[in-house]
């Protein structure tokens, strides 16, 4: 079989067993990328030296028989993670300068693990996108169609995997970054507990939803990756300092007696039928294995995409000021004062997408505006918080589908930005709660992949994933490629 | 919620943001749509709830010993710098 | 008809924490070094870097509040206050807005005419310092340091209770006098360590509600305070009469042209966008933590003052200027205890010869040339008859010149006292003789001349008989027989 058919698992167990070396994935991975970048644009950075460099030195370490399960295993990492010496761009202009003088907790962890770096992947300029469409280095193609998009934000990422081009990669998930690309290209996304990952060297979008994750090809793999990154880390005041369960272990929980809860709010009106039918199918795969499915109503739930789009551009408006072209990053030429220095490095190195965004988080912060919009997101997100808090005490896990419908035309959404934020309609929730949430491949509608999603009660990360596990024992959806990329 | 020119320009400037002339019309279409779409927030029962500022109530801030443990890496720091001189980050005549 | 105006003032006090490491990083926070070396990546606001609480300024903070008798707050939360300036490198200040650490506390200052006032304190909060613009030499740019930006600061805002300049000084000098008894703020005001901005303004006496009020900005001196307020009073006072009113606005006090000025930088759209920093979780403290702080605060300087009053007998006066710092209670509790009472002679000369010495070599009392167990050395030799107040003082100069203790002096000057009345008699004796007219003139009624008499035995001695003495043989053999 061929090395880019393999999971991130098996790779890591042949070069422990010397059926391969590091070195000889990371070349297979490399050449992949070099015929089927162009294609799909998945990569803004390929680190090839680097990624001789890991392999070597984790051949190395297996030689002399250190080593664990991801050691000489290739990844690639969203380019909104600082990695030292190699470009971070975050999709931007006013990144495209930008060497990072440190390692991102995430990069640090993965590196520790022994992992290959074969590059930094497209995304949404600083992650504000659904689509991939608002890099500053052009649109991603998904490999399923390339006419289509990927997803976003990490819809590089997404693409990466999806093709085979790396066997897994990282990604964050504000809205639904990780959950909605893994969903349109056929992959395992896991977006965590807000706190579980650190966010120190991830650069903030919006800071009380942002969380590092994985896309990955199955369930295992994302368990396996997720162990890896997760856990407490004192540079981060949000993380949380509380033991990381072996997650790849646990996997094998079986769901019979589970109580699963169907959410009425994300099967109504938006829903593309042929979608709710895959989902539907799959939740009756839960049901043969013995998992009870209770249906349950989040009323406030549909008031997530309005409430996360007053909290999200409010922080971003803050996060963001700091690009200011004194200390880093993109400057205008020739400012001719201060005002006209910040108005157009700003203005020249901010894309549209992000100064709207900007514009409206400037807008509900600001005297007049700050209790009508932002206070009132505040409360109502504390509304939708209660209503999973409430849901969680009748059943283990929520279940429903990631996104309404498959992958999208590139451009087709470009034009109306209410639109492109409905597509997160069933992801913000998680993220406003904070929750553990995964998508996993549930079907394909017209050769397009449809997403399952599971959301679980706080620090539930191994029941998400074992809930995700015993599906993909039962089926083979997460183990299709795109024919072209096969 | 419908903003004229006027209050995009404001908004703009406020952040910062050189908006030029071709494109302020299409910001003001689509802030005003976003706003407008927002405001169905307005239609919650929100009477005595708490503003929710962060996904883990519980938690509370840790608190870092003050041991000064930084050195001085100036010069890695600087090679982002667009400007930079004896040290200091150079940006034009500041006014006060 | 002249109007009365009344001045109405606040200030706002920024008093530099003196934590090792920064509020929200491990950076050392020493003063004086080089640009942007102590700058590290979250003081340089870095994309990803994020801020993590300074224990230690929290529990400064926490002192300062017990020791006005504020409420420390069980849960406070930090704030992002969003403007743009090259000194801010994140584009936001991370404050406390809302939810401040400490609320509603007091201080008494003691006026001119001796009486006590109190002043309220709204709130205290924890807060970053910026960086520093710097304009000279670089032509037509500015140089920017942040060396400094995001050291602690705790920003001390009081009710607006003072109506004058000597009010306002009076409460900054108790704040100062506090911040550094506590040991949280080296209360260096050249290095901007405590600085204040000023809220000013007028009303006529008897109305209740207050005029509209100017804002001075980043006074770091006791007498700019003084100086800027009095400008600002003036001028209000100066367009009120002229039939002119008060814009509300933020002024610069420029102390080359003793002047204040529009700061019109500040004025343009400023909407801070106060929002939770959700980078930060709410700071809780609990009950048991703030009482060990509680624990831990040392005698604060009123506390002090009363002892010294009801204990000591020292005049309120004395135990004001003896209190007004950590140091100078220290030295004088350690003369004090080490002569084992003696408590007015001790404050008389803290307060006057040693004080005139520190003041002629611009010291402060930490820095004296002769320490507490020296000077207690000296005043031993007063009280044990050794040396006369007199010839003290002389071997105090001598102690401050030569680094000597007392007794070295004393034996090497040959200044002790001579006590034996029988040599005393005889010195006496000689003056009486050698001064027939001076002595016929006092028998014949002109008592004045005693004190020549003493002034020609003591000077006979060198200073050196001891003047009780001098004056019981005087009174005695003058009248004659």
């Amino acid at each position: 079989m061929s090395l880019h058919l393999k999971s991130a698992a098996e790779l890591g167990r042949g070069i422990r067993a010397g059926e391969y070396s590091s070195e000889e994935v990371a070349r297979h991975f490399l050449d992949r990328i070099d015929q089927g970048n162009d294609r799909l644009n998945a990569f803004v950075t390929v680190t090839a030296e680097r990624a001789l460099e890991d392999a070597r030195r984790a051949d190395a370490a297996i030689k002399a028989g250190e080593g664990g399960a991801l050691t000489g295993v290739p990844l690639a990492h969203k380019d909104i993670f600082c990695t030292s010496k190699i470009l971070t761009t975050c999709g931007s202009k006013m990144l495209s300068n930008f060497v990072s003088p440190y390692d991102a907790t995430v990069v640090e962890r993965l590196a520790a693990a022994g992992t290959v770096l074969l590059g930094k992947t497209n995304m949404d300029e600083f992650a504000m996108g659904s689509s991939n469409e608002t890099s500053f280095y052009g649109p991603v193609r998904n490999p399923w169609d390339e006419n289509r998009v990927p997803g976003g934000s990490s819809g590089g990422s997404a693409a990466a995997v999806a093709a085979r081009l790396a066997p897994v990669a990282t990604g964050t998930d504000t809205g639904g970054s990780i959950r909605q690309p893994a969903a349109l290209t056929g992959l395992t996304g896991v977006k965590p507990t807000y706190g579980r990952v650190s966010r120190y060297g991830m650069i903030a979008f919006a800071s009380s939803l942002d969380q590092g994750g994985v896309l990955a090809q199955s369930a295992e793999d994302a368990a396996l990756l997720l162990e890896a990154i997760a856990g407490f880390d004192p540079r981060d005041s949000t993380s949380v300092d509380a033991p990381v369960p072996a997650y790849a272990t646990q996997l094998d929980r079986p769901v019979k007696g589970l109580k699963v809860g169907i959410i009425r709010e994300f099967f109504g009106e938006g829903l593309d039928p042929a979608t709710g039918d895959a989902v539907q199918a799959a939740l009756e795969v839960y049901r043969s294995l013995g998992a009870e499915l209770v249906e349950l109503s989040l009323p406030a739930l549909p008031l997530s995409v309005p409430t996360y789009y007053v909290v999200a551009p409010a922080e971003c408006s803050s996060n963001l000021s700091r690009f200011d072209g004194v200390r880093f990053g993109y400057r205008c030429e020739d400012p001719k004062d201060l005002l006209d220095l910040y108005t157009r490095s700003r203005g020249e190195g901010f894309g549209a997408e992000v100064k709207r965004r900007i514009m409206t988080g400037t807008y509900v912060l600001s005297a007049g505006y700050y209790d009508a919009y932002y206070l009132k997101a505040q409360k109502v997100r504390n509304l939708i918080n209660a209503d999973f808090k409430r849901a969680f005490t009748e059943v283990d896990v929520l279940l429903g589908p990631t996104c309404p419908t498959p992958a999208f035309g590139i451009g087709a959404k470009v034009d109306d930005p209410i639109t492109m934020y409905l597509n997160d309609i069933y992801t913000i929730g998680a993220n406003l709660a904070g929750l553990p949430a995964l998508s996993a491949p549930c079907g394909l509608v017209d050769g397009l992949p449809v997403g399952l999603q599971v959301i679980g009660p706080h620090f539930a990360e191994s029941r998400v994933l074992a809930v995700a596990h015993a599906y993909q024992r039962e089926t083979d959806w997460h183990r299709r490629i795109p024919p072209a990329w096969a | 919620m419908t903003l004229t020119r006027r209050d995009v320009e404001n908004i703009a400037l406020l952040a910062r943001l050189r908006i030029t002339d071709e494109e302020l019309p299409g910001y003001v279409g689509s802030l005003s749509r976003i706003l407008e779409f927002v405001e169905q927030l307005s239609s919650a029962e929100t009477g005595e709830v708490e503003p929710m500022a962060h996904p883990l109530e519980d938690q509370v801030q840790r608190l870092r010993p003050d041991e000064p443990t930084e050195t001085d890496h100036r010069e890695l720091y600087q090679r982002n710098a667009p400007a930079v001189e004896a040290g200091l980050y150079i940006v034009p005549k500041v006014i006060e | 008809m002249t109007i009365e105006w009344e001045v109405v003032i606040g200030l706002e006090i920024h008093a530099q924490l003196a934590t090792r490491s920064k509020i929200f990083s491990a950076s050392p926070t020493a003063f004086g070094a080089a640009p942007n070396v102590q700058a590290n990546l979250v003081d340089l606001g870095y994309p990803g870097v994020l801020p993590v609480l300074n224990g230690e300024a929290v529990r400064m903070a926490a002192r300062f509040g017990l020791a006005v008798g504020g409420k420390v707050a069980r849960r406070s939360v930090f704030a992002r206050k969003n403007y743009f300036y090259p000194d801010l490198p994140k584009g936001y200040q991370i404050s406390q807005y809302e939810l401040p650490v400490v609320e509603d506390g007091t201080v008494d200052i003691v006026l001119d005419d001796g009486l006590r006032k109190t002043i309220g304190i709204t709130r205290a909060h924890l807060e970053e310092d910026a960086g520093k613009s710097l304009h000279e030499g670089l032509g037509a740019h500015t140089g920017i340091d942040l060396n400094r930006a995001g050291t602690p600061l705790l920003e001390i805002v009081s009710e607006p209770d003072m109506r004058s300049a000597r009010e306002a000084i009076a409460y900054m000098k108790k704040i100062h006098t506090l911040v550094r008894y506590l040991e949280i703020c080296d209360g260096n005001m050249q290095e901007g360590s405590f600085r204040c901005d000023a809220n000013v303004s007028v009303r006529h006496k008897g109305k209740h509600e207050y005029g509209t009020r100017c804002e001075i900005k980043n006074l770091n001196s006791f007498r700019y305070v003084e100086k800027a307020i009095n400008y600002e009073v003036t001028r209000q006072v100066d367009i009120l009469e002229g039939g002119g009113s008060i814009v509300q606005e933020t002024r610069l006090f420029d102390p080359d042209r003793n002047e204040t000025r529009s700061m019109r930088s500040k004025e343009e759209a400023n909407d801070y966008r106060y929002f939770p920093d959700p980078d930060l979780l709410p700071l809780v403290l609990e009950d048991g933590w703030i009482e060990r702080v509680r624990a831990s605060l040392p005698e604060l300087p009123d506390e002090k003052a009363g002892r010294f009053v009801g204990e000591f007998g020292l005049s309120e006066y004395d135990a004001g200027v003896l209190t007004a710092s950590r140091e100078t209670a220290a030295y004088y509790e350690g003369v004090v205890g080490a002569l084992g009472g003696e408590h007015k002679l001790v404050a008389n000369w803290i307060m006057g010869d040693l004080s005139g010495f520190l003041n002629r070599d611009g010291l402060e009392i930490g820095q004296s040339r002769i320490d507490a167990e020296r000077l207690s050395g000296l005043l031993r030799r007063i009280v044990d008859d050794t040396i006369s107040g007199k010839i003290a003082k002389e071997v105090l100069e001598a102690m401050w010149e030569s680094g000597l203790g007392a007794d070295e002096i004393i034996d090497a000057k040959g200044l002790r006292q001579i006590t034996d009345s029988g040599a005393i008699e005889r010195v006496v004796a000689e003056v009486m003789e050698s001064n027939p007219r001076q002595l016929a003139d006092f028998r014949s009624g002109k008592d004045k001349l005693f004190g020549f008499f003493v002034g020609q035995v003591m000077k006979a001695t060198g200073g050196k008989a001891n003047p009780a003495q001098v004056n019981e043989l005087l009174k005695r053999l003058l009248p004659g027989g």
